[in-house]
């Protein structure tokens, strides 16, 4: 194609001087990305490198391993084991309900599981793993894995849970752990990470709560290496945490077992107290229950039976229950009288059957009367106008002033929820609290533990305990934390008259084991083991002149609700005495025949550190004891796990 | 000075035009290119496989295509220009029927095994048809409305074209690229002028009007320019790449964390890592250094083909370079604006090093025409 003559020079000069501007505007434009480029990788590289290690570095905690807690004997009461569990991510598994049913395929899941996993995936983040299945067995956890591309979202675990392996022996004394909940979090001022952390568990009553701070110890940080997807990548460093510290605890679980096994079937509580250090050898409340059930998550229905059991198997009975001491509570009047110098312990007071005061008539239990009782005999046989004409004398003030003394209304120091300080009531009290004034009625009522008098089985252990000793026994539950010995409980010197405390003992000592004593069919023959005591029934109705008239209803004729509390209080050896033992049967009818043989039974099983030769009971209740024995070595506690996995 | 009129003895011929090519040039490309490769082999976690091998198969294949493309005497191109213009247009027309959406916008057509781009194909026959134009018009011409109004036409209807698809980036880079050319051509320069002013004027405008009577955008007209113009303003959403790629840039520092150490791409922090914004891999890994060595070599291969252009006494070969030269220059420059943060994010590709077939092989032919100019240039 032929075309015309162009003008190529002035093009050319065009071209370039056009270029010239061009090239000008784009080396300005190269320079300017240089510049950038110094400005962020040079003057700011500092900032933006710290900006992608923020992007890519996330620290992750790492649970301490919670500390153990032990009998006094180094049987293991609260035990950590490996858990294999099944978390589930919402947003990784995109249909819940596919993914959950094929799961169900693989492990046991029932659908009230199911259930409760996909109400709390729906709760919370999409990103949060939820704990589908807990405590699965290494091949159902092999399983998962194997299936695991078929499963997305769904991450085997393995991690460390808290398992009981006595059950429900020890929930009262060593309570449960639970996931933290909101409300926890709301209560407790913590500030400890770990807490953050979903489904954390902590210890919500007991000893797991009272000493959370100690069990739990400090959490370990992982740094890791995460993407865009917040998938870990890898480790880059990793600190450990400190784990709890192991508690040992006062208690002797052997024996702890067989009162749990002895007071089975009843509404009750029973305490073991040693005299030498003041400690507790066994603290016993009927019924328990399942401490596990709690660590997994409590079924409704489980929560249901537990709430509604009219024992209340969630009461710890032994400290939290709360009872009229009944006749157990004679002592202090009795040494309260002493010590004021207003009774001389030979003195005699006449029992006709009833006494007046004040114009009312209060009655002894006994309708015909005791005639003339002195210390001893009153004590032996539980006479209660004799405690109706000294308690006048010393006044409630007094009265109380000794049941404080002698650890009654005041709060022992124990690191378990709840513990009861039960009443040792005065006349301030009342004036206070009831805005009455006190009347002597109720010094009356007071003085056979009766009326406003409140008392856990723990205080009565502990009252006895240092009427046996002499000395300010205070219980202790916490043997030793990591090793280190805790301040004993021993005590000094109550500063009471010992010749007379030696007379209550002999008295005590004649309950036990003087023919007309009133503990005396719950008996111990062996004579260097005999157990002294004293008996207590207290009423829980009132007894209208109209049913005395017409004669008192006996315990057996009334509902469960409206019998009498049975109590009884005891110590042995009796010359030498080793343990203190309070028993509490709620509604159990009379001391002597619902406590005492209970209290007896536990006394000799702490005395001989094991089931007792048959040779140390009555002959005339050998063949039953055998009986009883043999059920009992054979009991498993209930939630107990078989000694194979613990 | 037409072709047929310079003496064509001293124009090589025959297998002897290989020895006249720009070799600077093509080692140049080579080495941006190898730059690509590396940073590939990064992003895959150090691997050739999916991207490296891919891609040098595809550079292989594009400096063959350069080659022969090369070899073709500069004047055949010359004469198929305005045929290459009408069959990218009808390209382009039929994509908006035909085509195969991908990443949210129409951009692919299938022929038969060939999978093609008409938007890519556009940039070079674009600058081919205005170099053709800009030759043929006399120069006393070029400055007359009805001549500048024909070049206007050219470049805006396959620029609307490619904004309907939608693809922003290479609608402006067609803009830019041809208007580059106009002015080259030696259009005169009250014309650009007022166009760049009209245009500032028309923005400062629309931005006034807000919030007034006057209004000339709807509401959510405007908060759309706002996320588009600061990203940053939404983190996770929009500005979410942009973020991650500042970060990754900047924290290469002096000398960067070392090749296959970079965390941001590593973690996939980034997006779009292997393609649009595989630069902030390379800066991330290589650091200031790296980056900086890989813009010289941009500028030196803009200025190889700025020089061949000045040397060559043929206007449609010194435009047609020129023009090559531009685009190219477009290309990277946006791209490195946009991951730098001083652009809004436009989907365009860094030059010869982003993953992808069918911009290297359009690339690499639009260098084949700079060595056809090159080697059959009047001597």
């Amino acid at each position: 194609m032929r075309r015309p003559t162009r003008d190529t020079a002035e093009s050319n000069r065009k071209i370039a001087r056009r270029t010239l501007v061009l090239g000008g505007i784009q080396l300005g434009v190269v320079g300017a990305l240089g510049l950038r480029m110094r400005s962020m990788q040079i003057e700011q590289a500092d900032q933006y490198r710290l900006l992608a290690d923020e992007n890519r570095i996330n620290i992750r905690l790492l649970p301490p391993a919670r500390g153990l807690i032990f009998d006094r004997t180094g049987v293991p009461l609260a035990d950590n084991e490996q858990n294999y569990r099944i978390v589930m991510v919402r947003e990784d598994a995109g249909d819940i309900d596919d993914i959950l049913s094929r799961l169900r395929r693989l492990v046991p899941l029932s659908p009230e599981d199911m259930e409760r996993a996909k109400e709390e995936m729906m709760r919370r983040s999409p990103f949060v793993p939820v704990t589908v299945a807990d405590r699965l067995s290494w091949e159902d956890i092999a399983r998962v894995t194997v299936n695991a591309p078929a499963l997305p979202g769904v991450i085997p675990e393995v991690g460390l849970s808290r398992v009981y392996p006595l059950g429900a022996d020890f929930s009262h004394v060593v309570g449960y752990v639970g996931p933290v909940s909101d409300y926890d979090l709301s209560r407790i001022d913590d500030q400890d990470p770990l807490l953050q952390i979903p489904r954390f568990q902590i210890g919500k009553t007991g000893i797991e709560n009272k000493l959370e701070h100690t069990l739990r110890g400090s959490a370990g940080t992982r740094r890791i290496e995460v993407n865009a997807l917040g998938r870990v990548m890898r480790e880059l460093d990793r600190q450990e945490g400190i784990p709890g510290k192991n508690i040992q605890l006062t208690i002797d679980a052997r024996l702890q077992s067989y009162v749990e096994g002895r007071l089975e079937g009843e509404s009750a509580g029973a305490v073991v107290i040693d005299l030498e250090n003041g400690d507790l050898r066994a603290v016993g409340s009927a019924p328990g229950f399942d401490p596990n059930l709690f660590v997994r998550g409590i079924s409704v229905r489980d929560w249901n039976a537990l709430n509604e059991n009219i024992y209340r198997p969630l009461a710890a009975k032994a400290y939290q229950g709360t009872y009229p001491p009944g006749s157990t509570f004679k002592m202090v009047t009795a040494l309260a009288a002493i010590e004021e110098g207003l009774l001389d312990p030979e003195e005699t007071v006449f029992c006709r059957g009833y006494t007046e005061v004040a114009g009312t008539r209060f009655h002894c239990w006994k309708r015909a009367g005791h005639g003339n009782v002195n210390l001893h005999e009153s004590l032996k046989q539980s006479c209660d106008c004799y405690y109706y004409e000294i308690c006048q004398r010393v006044g409630i003030d007094k009265i109380a002033e000794m049941a404080r003394r002698l650890g009654l209304g005041i709060e022992h120091d124990l690191p378990l929820s709840a513990v009861s300080a039960g009443l040792a009531p005065d006349k301030d009290w009342k004036a206070r609290v009831r805005g009455e004034d006190w009347r002597i009625g109720d010094t009356v009522n007071a003085s056979i533990g009766q009326g406003y008098v409140l008392t856990s089985p723990l205080q009565l252990a502990v009252m006895t305990a240092r009427i046996a000793s002499g000395r300010s026994i205070s219980p202790r539950l916490v043997l030793a934390i990591d090793g280190i010995e805790q301040p004993s409980g021993a005590g000094e010197s109550l500063g009471l008259n010992e010749n007379y405390l030696r007379r209550i003992r002999q008295a005590m000592d004649a309950v036990g084991n003087h023919s007309r004593g009133t503990a005396y069919g719950s008996r111990i023959v062996e004579a260097e083991m005999r157990m002294a005591g004293k008996t207590g029934t207290s009423q829980v109705r009132r007894i209208t002149a109209e049913e005395r008239a017409r004669g008192v209803t006996r315990n057996e004729d009334l509902p469960w609700e409206r019998r009498d509390h049975a109590l009884f209080v005891g110590f042995a050896p009796a010359d030498n005495p080793r343990f203190a033992i309070s028993v509490v049967v709620e509604h159990g009818g009379g001391g002597s025949s619902a406590a005492a043989p209970i209290a007896r039974d536990i006394m000799l099983q702490a005395l001989y550190d094991g089931p007792p030769p048959l040779s140390a009971y009555p002959s005339n209740v050998r063949g039953r004891i055998r009986a009883q024995q043999e059920q009992l070595e054979s009991r498993v506690p209930p939630g107990a796990v078989p000694a194979d996995r613990a | 000075m037409s072709y047929l009129e310079y003496n064509a003895k001293y124009v090589p011929t025959g297998p002897r035009k290989i020895l006249y090519l720009n070799w600077a040039l093509v080692i140049l490309l080579t080495a941006v290119a190898s730059a690509g490769f590396l940073m590939l082999y990064s992003v895959a976690g150090g691997s050739a496989e999916p991207w490296m091998d891919a891609q040098m198969k595809r550079f292989a294949v594009g400096m063959v295509a350069m080659v022969i493309v090369g070899m073709i005497p500069i004047w055949f191109w010359r004469n198929v220009a305005a045929l290459g213009y009408v069959v990218a247009l009808v390209l382009l027309v039929m994509v908006e029927f035909f085509g195969e959406v991908g990443m949210g916008a129409q951009r692919w057509i299938d022929i038969g095994p060939l999978r093609l781009q008409p938007s890519e194909l556009m940039k070079i026959a674009l600058v081919m048809i205005l170099a053709a134009y800009y030759d043929w018009l006399p120069m006393n011409k070029v400055s007359r409305p009805i001549w500048v109004l024909l070049p206007v036409a050219i470049i805006l209807i396959p620029t609307a074209l490619v904004l309907k698809q939608p693809d922003l980036g290479t609608s402006l880079l067609l803009l830019m690229g041809g208007g580059a050319i106009m002015w080259l051509a030696g259009v005169h320069w009250a014309y650009f002028l007022t166009v760049i002013s009209a245009g500032v004027g028309v923005i400062v405008a629309v931005f006034q009007s807000r919030g007034t009577s006057w209004q000339l955008l709807k509401d959510y007209q405007f908060r759309r320019i706002d996320t588009f113009l600061d990203p940053a303003a939404d983190p996770l959403g929009a500005g979410y790449h942009i973020t991650q790629a500042k970060i990754a840039l900047g924290s290469g520092g002096w000398t960067g964390r070392g090749f296959m150490q970079g965390t941001q791409s590593r973690l996939n922090f980034l997006p779009e890592k292997h393609t649009d914004f595989i630069f902030t891999t390379l800066a991330e890994e290589f650091g200031f250094v790296g980056a900086f060595a890989l813009l010289v070599l941009y500028a030196l291969i803009i200025g190889f083909c700025v020089a061949s252009a000045l040397r060559n006494r043929d206007r449609f070969a010194s435009l047609l370079t020129l023009g090559i030269a531009v685009t190219f220059f477009l290309f990277f420059a946006v791209n490195m604006a946009m991951v730098m943060g001083l652009a809004p994010v436009v989907g365009v590709p860094l030059p010869l090093v982003s993953y992808g077939g069918s911009a290297m092989l359009i690339l690499l032919l639009g260098f084949g025409l700079v060595q056809s100019a090159h080697v059959h240039r009047p001597r």
